[in-house]
């Protein structure tokens, strides 16, 4: 636990401001995360998760309002730094972004090369020389060879795409890359050659990961920690070891049994229900009206409650858990699609 | 008549001419490019494949949405290539469309009543009572609630209500075979297994055929009974589910297993191997077997040179490639 944490985040709140009412997207998020390691944040679509990422990276769009909370980087807060020090010293140059879509995120008519070498210039007012030196060398550690940055975006296929938007982000050596569903638009052996660049970036660098996605077999590529993401919070956060193994939270369980998995001969299981509206969340615990383990206390908001050294649940279930696994187990045996106890 | 195919495709060709300033020929895309299969009554399949392996141009050439370049798709004891006019239709009436997008396949402008009356129009029920009736039982039957969805309109809908309205309009006319080209791609992953499982058990109720076309191995291992691997424009591989997922046999489809990862913890520290390259060209693909380029077992002068058929290793397992001969 002496390890100092390079990112903390407390209570990280952003609403929406829409002609229905205020939508809050993200409510009340905590989390930290050490130096080169990767947390992946998991949800399904309209949880929250990239609007997360825009809240850590302060881009907002214009109905936006309400962002609140502490993003502590390296111990300072830089959600209360003025808007014009967090682009000059945070934005891209110490946390930096890998869009979803590749092709939307490069220009079409500029070449690859320069818009890799942009940041450098922009944020870090390195020469041009200099900066496409820079620019090549990140190519090379993202496998992209080094003639490819004369070319278009549309020379490139959709993996090389999302290498070289990879490369972008790298190229300014953030301490943090926060990677939107890098590789959900790809195909899966294009995927898992990003997913092996990116574990080997982690290793060779040392850089810190915040994937997010709503694939938990992709998630489980990269994680060394795991943050389950519903109606606008945390549910449950943990190392990826426990969580793939023995995930806590009612949602994490039936989540778990809803992958299809290639060597399984079970068929998986859907979670009945939709996730609630974030205009109106329910009272209580959000995740209730679909939760076979519901019961009277459901009705109240959970807490957190710690169920493991850095392992956080958000359901009354493991209220009497503090500091021991003993109750774990056995609620651990519950299995989702039936005897539910 | 029970026991024949209820689709017989030989030798399936479907080119995509290329011209240069409108008229120059300079070549074609070979989106498919010689496949044979047999699809029988009741039976649900699943064509698996990357982006540009011709999944899709296969599922839109069986609709009658693309005419084959050559070879014969035979439904029903009919030959479908040369069909036109009125046989067309009917023959379109016989085979649903399941569309990856069920935003986008659903016109904005129509409540889901005129968007599932429209093929009954088209198809000649002209009865609106008649109409009513059969639109609200295709509802029932992808359990949606009639007087719920009825009066409404796309927008109005949840994803995966929005795909039951689509797989309702792929119903409604009674057909005998569903194409469903990734169906559930764009919709949640909770949300997929939900659709997946309603569509089985659909065809399971109705004895329909039913063939997926998708690029997810993992999912669609649940919920088909046969396989058809497909690279560049061919099948390179097919068997029941289980004989293919226990001994692949294609050096790709062994690559394509490799890098699908169930979810666990220690995947995060290994590297995992994939073919070096892409897939090639349509346009040009290689000569030989057209996966030699990335292969780890190709034998030089043999791969590379001639086309492997398919062969048949073990019992209802078929697979084009050399190492089996």
């Amino acid at each position: 636990m002496d390890v100092p944490p390079l990112l903390e985040v407390a209570d990280l709140r952003l609403t929406y401001r829409t002609s229905r009412g205020p939508v809050r997207a993200v409510d009340g998020v905590g989390f930290d995360l050490r130096r080169g390691e990767a947390m992946v944040v998991l949800g399904e679509s309209g949880c929250g998760k990239s609007s997360l990422a825009k809240a850590l990276l302060r881009l907002l769009p214009r109905n936006a309002e309400g962002l609140g909370g502490q993003v502590r980087l390296a111990g300072e807060d830089v959600l209360a730094l003025p808007e014009e020090r967090f682009r000059a010293e945070v934005r891209w140059t110490r946390i930096a972004l890998v869009m979803q879509a590749a092709m939307s995120a490069l220009n079409p008519v500029v070449r690859v090369g320069e818009q890799v070498a942009e940041p450098l210039r922009v944020h870090r007012g390195w020469s041009r020389v200099q900066a496409m030196e820079q620019a090549a060398r990140t190519f090379a550690l993202v496998g992209v060879a080094s003639d490819f940055l004369q070319r278009y975006p549309f020379e490139l296929s959709g993996g090389m795409r999302q290498r070289v938007v990879l490369a972008m982000a790298l190229v300014t050596e953030p301490e943090v890359v926060i990677l939107d569903e890098p590789t959900s638009a790809l195909d899966v052996l294009t995927q898992a050659g990003i997913m092996n660049v990116l574990k080997r970036i982690k290793a060779e660098l040392g850089t810190s990961f915040i994937l997010i996605t709503h694939d938990v077999a992709t998630s489980s590529e990269l994680a060394d920690r795991v943050a389950l993401m519903y109606a606008g919070q945390f549910v449950e956060v943990a190392d990826a070891a426990d969580f793939f193994a023995h995930p806590a939270h009612p949602y994490a369980r039936l989540l778990m049994a809803s992958v299809p998995r290639l060597h399984q001969a079970e068929r998986p299981v859907h979670i009945p229900g939709q996730p609630p509206s974030l205009l109106a969340p329910p009272a209580g615990c959000r995740f209730a009206a679909r939760c076979p383990q519901r019961f009277a206390r459901c009705d109240q908001d959970p807490e957190v409650f710690a169920s493991g050294a850095r392992h956080r649940v958000r359901c009354w279930l493991h209220a009497d858990t503090v500091g021991c696994g003993e109750e774990r187990t056995a609620s651990r045996t519950l299995r989702p699609g039936g005897e539910g106890r | 008549m029970s026991d024949a195919p209820l689709l017989e495709v030989r030798d399936l060709r479907t080119w995509f001419e290329l011209r240069q300033w409108g008229f120059l020929r300079v070549g074609s895309v070979r989106a498919v490019d010689g496949v044979s299969f047999e699809l029988a009554r009741g039976e649900a399949v699943a064509f698996v494949g990357e982006s540009g392996c011709g999944k899709s141009s296969l599922a839109r050439t069986l609709l009658g949405l693309h005419r084959p370049s050559g070879g014969e798709v035979v439904f029903e004891g009919q030959d479908v290539a040369g069909l036109a006019g009125a046989a067309l239709k009917r023959y379109r009436a016989r085979v649903g469309y399941v569309q990856q997008d069920p935003y986008g396949a659903l016109p904005p402008f129509m409540n889901v009543r005129r968007l599932l009356a429209e093929p009954l129009i088209v198809h000649g029920v002209m009865d609106r009572a008649e109409r009513e009736r059969r639109i609200r039982a295709v509802l029932e039957e992808v359990r949606l609630a009639p007087e719920e969805v009825l009066h409404k309109f796309p927008h109005m809908l949840s994803g995966g209500q929005q795909q039951r309205v689509v797989i309702a309009r792929a119903l409604i006319l009674a057909p005998h075979l569903i194409i469903a080209d990734e169906p559930v791609s764009m919709l949640d992953a909770s949300v997929r297994v939900e659709i997946l499982s309603l569509l089985r058990q659909i065809q399971r109720e109705r004895e329909l055929t039913l063939a997926f076309i998708t690029h997810d191995l993992a999912t669609v291992r649940h919920f088909a009974e046969r396989l058809f691997v497909m690279y560049a424009g061919r099948i390179v591989e097919q068997a029941p589910v289980d004989e293919l997922l226990d001994h692949p046999l294609h050096p790709y489809t062994q690559a394509l297993l490799a890098a699908i990862a169930d979810p666990d913890a220690d995947n995060a520290s290994r590297q995992r191997e994939i073919p070096p390259g892409e897939p090639p060209s349509l346009v040009k693909p290689p000569a030989g077997c057209r996966f030699h380029p990335r292969c780890p077992h190709a034998i030089a002068g043999h791969c590379d040179r001639d086309e492997p058929p398919m062969l048949a290793p073990r019992p209802g397992h078929g697979v084009a490639c050399w190492l089996h001969e």
